[in-house]
């Protein structure tokens, strides 16, 4: 079916998208080519010496994106098996079928950095409820003002925001699987284990790799759990790229140096996502 | 063997559920606290472990004068930016889908699936690298601060949602009910109006609820692009949270600008029993 109003139904949103897209994308490469800062605004050219000086001269910048991809890869790996172990378990017979499924789909629905608020005070360190239990033990871990434990924390917070989109993806999955292959090993005699390992995670896999990616895509976005949680600190030491460069762009205002970052960032992030993509297509259809 | 994998099961699902909970729990108890019974270290139950007071909940409707936090005006502001936002990604997401799944384009190597990938690959793009130049562009259109201007940046958001979501619900309507339709002397408009769009409602409402949930979520731009003008709800909480924090009227806040949203898990829950998710998420 063809016809020449095609376009009709297309265009509207494409160039609404574009339109509003356009301006940002081409200015910020323009951008990034220039000095533009707080002393100095304006669009000189400099031609690639922002570059230069992201190559050569900041090591904070590939820090903080070691620190993102470290956080990224550890929540949404733990996303994972959390959210398939819990789809597994409510998509089968329970008690109280529908009060979980409901359940476990809330955190996803509050908003990520006022939760984080939240958390923060749950974590305090001499004033929220985590260090008044830690402290029947006699320690007082320092949830956010340590360097190891400031990790520790956002990664929590993370799991605790995302693994409820992890489950709703796996679980809508495992709710559209045919029957029959699951009929067909009963009668082979498989037990609940092999069943899971033979019939039910190979045709997960699909569906795993996409819910996967898209975690890993919104991962790497990570930004508002940090700021609230810990603005990067101690020190840099829980700073992600997006923070990184938030911080370049948006309180230092080096607007040209900042876009710089940005397109080196997204350039790496859509190589590296198609990559992963790749390789976890292979693994999980080979297994 | 088997009541070792029930107990396993619901040992599992019971701690889980108590996580989930329990910063719920904290801040339902905290929103009932004063100055004392915060900064004398951590206390739960109200009566046994402090005296509760409603003052964390009258601050909400008190105006900003007599030292009350206004979040009435940030709250329907951010009802108004996320449903407009949702309801415009919705419309332009379904034309585009349904075209980017019924026909086929072609414009050198560009193909339906290069054009379904631009829409869905905006996501990938960091805030970060759109915030600067939308700051920029907003501030030259006079859109800084203003409600049109965060309807805008929020459609670029919402938009690949509708579209992935869409695309793959229209892949699943059989052509057989356009073309039935087409041979009953509809024109092309007509079949999709009056046939498609009515069979594509699980479709639209699936995308609708997933729209307003990354909407209405959304810190990043409202905290970018707006300053005193306007202000949505998460910027208004999070503004809270500056050196004295009043620990108590922010929990209030935090649990109010979360109802809402919890009532969509219970009907995204029906959804997913239904199976209607499982055509739409995939």
């Amino acid at each position: 079916m063809n016809f020449k109003h095609k376009y009709l139904f297309l265009l509207p949103g494409l160039l609404v998208l574009l339109g509003i897209l356009i301006f940002p994308i081409g200015f910020t490469v323009r951008l990034s080519l220039s000095s533009w800062d707080s002393f100095f605004p304006g669009l000189d050219f400099i031609g690639l010496e922002n570059y230069t000086r992201l190559f050569t001269d900041d090591p904070r910048f590939w820090e903080s994106f070691q620190r993102l991809s470290f956080l990224s890869v550890t929540t949404v790996f733990l996303q994972y098996t959390i959210g398939f172990a819990l789809a597994h378990i409510v998509w089968k017979e329970i008690l109280f079928q529908r009060f979980f499924r409901v359940l476990f789909l809330i955190p996803m629905m509050t908003t990520p950095v006022i939760m984080t608020v939240i958390w923060k005070t749950v974590f305090h360190e001499s004033l929220g409820p985590v260090n008044d239990f830690f402290s029947l033990f006699g320690v007082t871990p320092l949830w956010l003002s340590s360097e190891a434990l400031s990790k520790v924390t956002v990664i929590i917070v993370e799991v605790w925001q995302w693994t409820p989109f992890m489950f709703l993806l796996l679980l809508a999955g495992l709710l559209s699987l045919p029957k029959e292959p699951f009929l067909a090993a009963s009668i082979d005699g498989a037990g609940p284990i092999r069943k899971f390992v033979y019939v039910t995670f190979p045709l997960m896999a699909p569906i795993s790799i996409g819910a996967i990616i898209i975690r890993l895509i919104e991962a790497s976005k990570i930004m508002d759990t940090v700021y609230v949680l810990t603005s990067g600190g101690p020190g840099t030491s829980s700073e992600t790229s997006s923070f990184y460069i938030f911080i370049k762009g948006l309180r230092e205002f080096q607007f040209g140096y900042s876009a710089a970052l940005s397109l080196t960032y997204l350039i790496i992030m859509i190589i590296s996502l198609t990559i992963i993509a790749k390789m976890l297509v292979k693994l999980m259809i080979r297994s | 063997m088997r009541i070792f994998y029930v107990t396993l099961k619901y040992t599992a699902v019971t701690l889980w559920s108590m996580f989930i909970i329990a910063p719920f729990l904290w801040a339902l108890s905290t929103s009932f606290k004063d100055f004392n019974s915060v900064t004398g270290g951590a206390t739960y139950i109200p009566w046994v472990d402090f005296e509760p007071t409603l003052e964390g909940w009258r601050v909400l409707l008190r105006s900003p004068a007599q030292g009350g936090v206004n979040i009435v005006e940030p709250y329907l502001n951010s009802i108004f930016v996320t449903c407009m936002a949702s309801f415009v990604s919705i419309v332009l997401g379904t034309l585009a889908a349904y075209a980017l799944s019924r026909f086929t384009f072609k414009a050198g190597f560009i193909k339906n699936d290069d054009i379904t990938f631009f829409f869905i690959s905006q996501r990938i793009m960091p805030p970060v690298v759109l915030a600067i130049p939308f700051f920029i562009m907003l501030g030259k259109l006079g859109l800084l601060d203003t409600l049109l201007g965060l309807v805008m940046v929020y459609v670029v958001l919402l938009m690949p949602i509708a579209v992935w979501i869409m695309v793959d619900f229209f892949n699943k309507v059989p052509i057989e009910i356009d073309e039935t339709a087409l041979i009953d002397g509809c024109n092309p408009y007509q079949a999709f109006f009056k046939v498609v769009l009515p069979n594509s409602i699980p479709g639209m409402v699936v995308a609708g609820l997933f729209c307003m949930i990354f909407g209405w979520t959304d810190f990043f731009f409202a905290f970018i692009l707006t300053f005193t003008e306007v202000q949505l709800l998460p910027v208004a909480i999070v503004s809270l949270n500056s050196s004295i924090t009043p620990w108590w009227s922010l929990s209030a806040a935090a649990l109010v600008s979360v109802a809402p949203l919890v009532v969509v898990a219970f009907i995204v829950e029906r959804y997913l029993s239904k199976g209607n998710l499982s055509g739409a998420l995939k």
